[in-house]
């Protein structure tokens, strides 16, 4: 296949070496159906193998390799040398503490998931087989099971951007995924989590975590139906 | 000086083996538990299974755990243990309802229980037709099971250390003591000292060019017990699974010919129809690799180089792939440009499995023999380990019933010897084999890189080790080895940090990856047969008289040794396997 030369700039810092991140520029031959991490790979293991980032899964399910790639959130593995240019900037995502290279503190991120109780809460002594759920109560919070906790949500949105004590969309949809689960009872201690000072009234529907899902799932639009779900209860 | 941490029981890896233990292990109170992991739990390639998990629960048509024990067994090319199939397969029921009542959002049925479709060699009454017995979520099953797994390790207060690579597991006097792990993020050495430790770490498909494996599976446990004296069985069992994207190797699940789609050759003929009349395309792996193997080599593959075949969903509803199969088609759409809706996708097979692994008893014990001397204080559960529940060819779906049930036993058994034992002493300077190796790389001044290295292991596995083996193209791959062995010796990296050294990682990876290519080579060539997925063109017959028992490969000073260990056989006599 035909080989194309595209200029790649990255953002770079080393704590052990450098006083703030500057801009490296590699000029690398790559094929149109390249994925991006395929090219951080190349510079890595032919060109400079200082350069650091995270990979794992290299299709898109394991979350690792969220970046901002010329200027929008998306995931390294997910996104082809065809679809970017012959010129392509990558930084790391914004909002968490670099610790070097590519690679962000991933800990506040995960705090903040942790703190909606993303997990399911059924008191009921367990049936002998499995609970039942209809496919249409299944169908209702399919989206938001598809999150891969990569970040690129949480750290494409301006209000996190200012106050990263906010949760961050990434955490309201893992809330989502359990208010909207017929078996699930945890809502009630999930919904105070959500609606106090930093929780889900922040949001300012902005659509820069859906457009930089890897995974499709309407971010806003789930943020927004616990929004509604919160004021019924309310109500 | 290493960091010193105290556990009672120590969990290897946070992949849905590993995390179904952690939460056993944890469940008895006074028994300490942590989960070291070399990535962050929900990154683990659990996360990346599709299909579906097995268990006979009956719920779309009649079904029975005798039917799925004999499927595996018959899958297995009777290399499975069979009191290991036939245990399984009734306690896979109760793990996929426990995942369930965990919250698992499974895909239902109309009258709202769990969704189950057809998968490759899982049949009815002992093999007269394809039976709905895989539990799906869509086709990200395997993520389900990872998150909602990792959801209830939140709930359980489960400590992790995330991002810290093992590098040693310390065996003393026959009995395990915990393991030394590498911290990533600063460059410091912690010696975990634990009284039962359980190795769940995955496997090792990196060491071949086309894989469906993520970068972190490089068979690092199953390379540092091996250099601490425990044999791997029956390593040359490697499967690859049919229908990986042309060229990159990821994954189209199973699933895909579960809910209908067909393989086809340039001719455009449903070519399985030839090679297993009565199951066709939901013949088991091995048997449909190989045919596609033989229809490129007959020159039926498609393409410039006729190197693919065609997996052909189009005659599907449009509905049904979006809602049954949406990862899978935005694969194939993104990465190859092509709608699986509107034309069929060019597929190869992809390195996949390893049925292979650190042989264990069927409660996930270490064992060292044929005779089944345990390791006291150590266990393995899911890829890493062979209990033998595969045998020679894993059925889909059966990976992911092997991390929760050996998991769940894994979790169970370590933390009930943890609480009937002391802590045996942890030796002075544990870390040392550890720093040696991390301080041999760093001060290098070899001229090898890691990458090339292991670009050629992976380039050379594909070639001489992959579907199709001969004495030849074995006996070539040990020499290989032996070379790629002293190049690696000269590798160096040119990362001198302290924080976040991944360069340095890969290339103590890069050796985990050779010991676990010699290990597959020395098997496959030491066994004169064809059994499931190991195909020799110059012994093409299964030979029960001479080969029905698992391999046990061990490194020597000067090489490897080879031993063995029976097959545990049951009620099902060894038949030819057709389907």
């Amino acid at each position: 296949m035909d080989t194309m030369r595209i200029n790649v700039k990255i953002k770079r810092f080393d704590p052990e070496a450098d006083r703030r991140p500057y801009w490296a520029e590699y000029r690398v031959d790559a094929r149109p159906s390249d994925r991006v991490l395929d090219v951080l790979n190349h510079i890595k293991w032919e060109v400079d193998g200082t350069l650091t980032f995270r990979r794992s899964c290299a299709h898109g399910i394991c979350g690792s390799d969220a970046m901002l790639i010329n200027g929008v959130n998306r995931l390294a593995c997910k996104l082809l040398v065809r679809d970017v240019g012959e010129v392509v900037s990558i930084e790391p995502i914004r909002g968490l503490e670099v610790l070097r290279d590519l690679i962000v503190d991933m800990e506040p991120f995960f705090d903040s998931y942790k703190a909606v109780l993303p997990f399911f809460v059924n008191d009921d002594p367990d049936p002998p087989r499995e609970r039942l759920q209809s496919p249409e109560d299944r169908e209702i919070f399919d989206d938001t099971t598809k999150c891969i906790l990569c970040a690129a949500c949480t750290t494409s949105c301006p209000v996190f951007w200012t106050n990263d004590r906010y949760l961050g969309p990434a955490a309201i949809v893992n809330a989502h995924r359990f208010i909207f689960d017929s078996r699930d009872q945890g809502t009630e201690d999930r919904m105070q989590v959500l609606n106090q000072a930093n929780g889900l009234w922040r949001c300012r529907t902005a659509y820069n975590c859906t457009e930089a899902c890897p995974r499709d799932i309407p971010v806003t639009r789930a943020i927004e139906e616990v929004k509604r779900e919160l004021l019924w209860r309310r109500a | 000086m290493a960091r010193a941490h105290k556990y009672d029981v120590i969990v290897v890896g946070a992949g849905g083996a590993g995390l179904m233990a952690a939460r056993y292990a944890a469940q008895n109170p006074g028994v300490s538990v942590a989960v070291i992991s070399k990535l962050y739990p929900t990154r683990s390639h659990t996360g990346a299974a599709q299909g579906g998990v097995g268990a006979a629960l009956g719920n779309v048509s009649e079904d029975h755990p005798e039917w799925h024990a004999f499927d595996t067994i018959k899958g297995g090319d009777y290399l499975t243990d069979q009191d290991v199939a036939e245990s399984f397969a009734t306690d896979v029921i109760d793990a996929v309802y426990e995942l369930e009542h965990m919250g698992l959002p499974f895909s239902r049925t109309p009258e709202g229980r769990i969704a189950q479709r057809k998968f490759g060699g899982h049949t009815r009454e002992f093999g007269k037709s394809a039976v709905e017995r895989a539990c799906y979520a869509a086709d990200r099953t395997g993520h389900m099971i990872l998150q909602t797994l990792y959801q209830q390790s939140i709930k359980d207060d489960v400590t992790f250390f995330n991002e810290f690579h093992v590098l040693d597991v310390i065996i003393e006097d026959g009995s395990a003591r915990g393991v030394v792990a590498y911290e990533l993020a600063t460059g410091e050495l912690h010696v975990f000292h634990a009284k039962a430790t359980i190795i769940a770490t995955g496997g090792n498909g990196r060491m071949f060019k086309v894989t469906s494996n993520a970068h972190a599976l490089t068979g690092d446990l199953m390379s540092i017990l091996y250099r601490r004296g425990i044999p791997m069985e029956d390593p040359e069992f490697y499967q690859f699974h049919p229908t990986g994207l042309y060229k990159i190797g990821v994954l189209l699940t199973e699933g895909a010919r579960g809910e209908g789609a067909v393989l086809r050759n340039a001719d455009g003929e449903r070519f399985m129809e030839r090679y297993a009349p009565t199951i066709k395309d939901l013949a088991p792996r091995d048997m449909i690799s190989r045919a596609m193997y033989f229809e490129i080599g007959e020159g039926r593959g498609l393409g410039p180089d006729k190197d693919y075949l065609h997996l052909d969903l189009t005659h599907i509803d449009a509905d049904i792939i979006e809602e049954r199969l949406p990862d899978i088609t935005e694969f194939a759409r993104i990465y190859l440009g092509v709608d699986p809706i509107k034309e069929p996708v060019p597929v190869q097979p992809t390195a996949h499995y390893a049925m292979g692994g650190v042989p264990t008893t069927n409660e996930t014990e270490v064992i060292i023999d044929g005779d089944n001397t345990i390791v006291p204080g150590l266990y393995a559960a899911g890829e890493v380990a062979c209990a033998s529940l595969h045998g020679a060819n894993r059925l889909g779906t059966n990976s992911l019933g092997d991390l929760i049930v050996f998991g769940r036993r894994a979790g169970i058994e370590a933390a009930k010897f943890a609480s009937a034992s002391e802590y045996a002493p942890m030796p002075a300077g544990a870390d040392e084999r550890a720093r040696e190796e991390l301080d041999r790389i760093r001060a290098s001044s070899g001229k090898e890189r890691a990458s090339h290295v292991r670009k050629e292991l992976q380039e050379t596995m594909m070639d001489n080790a992959s579907v199709f083996r001969t004495e030849e193209t074995l006996a070539k791959q040990v020499e290989i080895l032996a070379e790629l062995q002293q190049r690696f010796r000269d590798v160096s990296v040119e990362d001198t940090g302290t924080q976040f050294n991944t360069e340095l990682m890969e290339a103590i990876e890069l050796g985990y990856l050779l010991d676990n290519a010699e290990q597959l080579v020395h098997g496959a060539l030491n066994r004169t047969e064809s059994r499931g997925a190991h195909s020799r063109e110059d012994y093409r017959d299964r030979d029960d008289e001479q080969w029905l028992k698992h391999t046990l490969v061990y490194k020597e000073e000067d090489g490897v040794r080879i031993d063995y260990k029976p097959v545990t056989l049951g009620k099902y006599e060894p038949k030819p396997r057709v389907y």
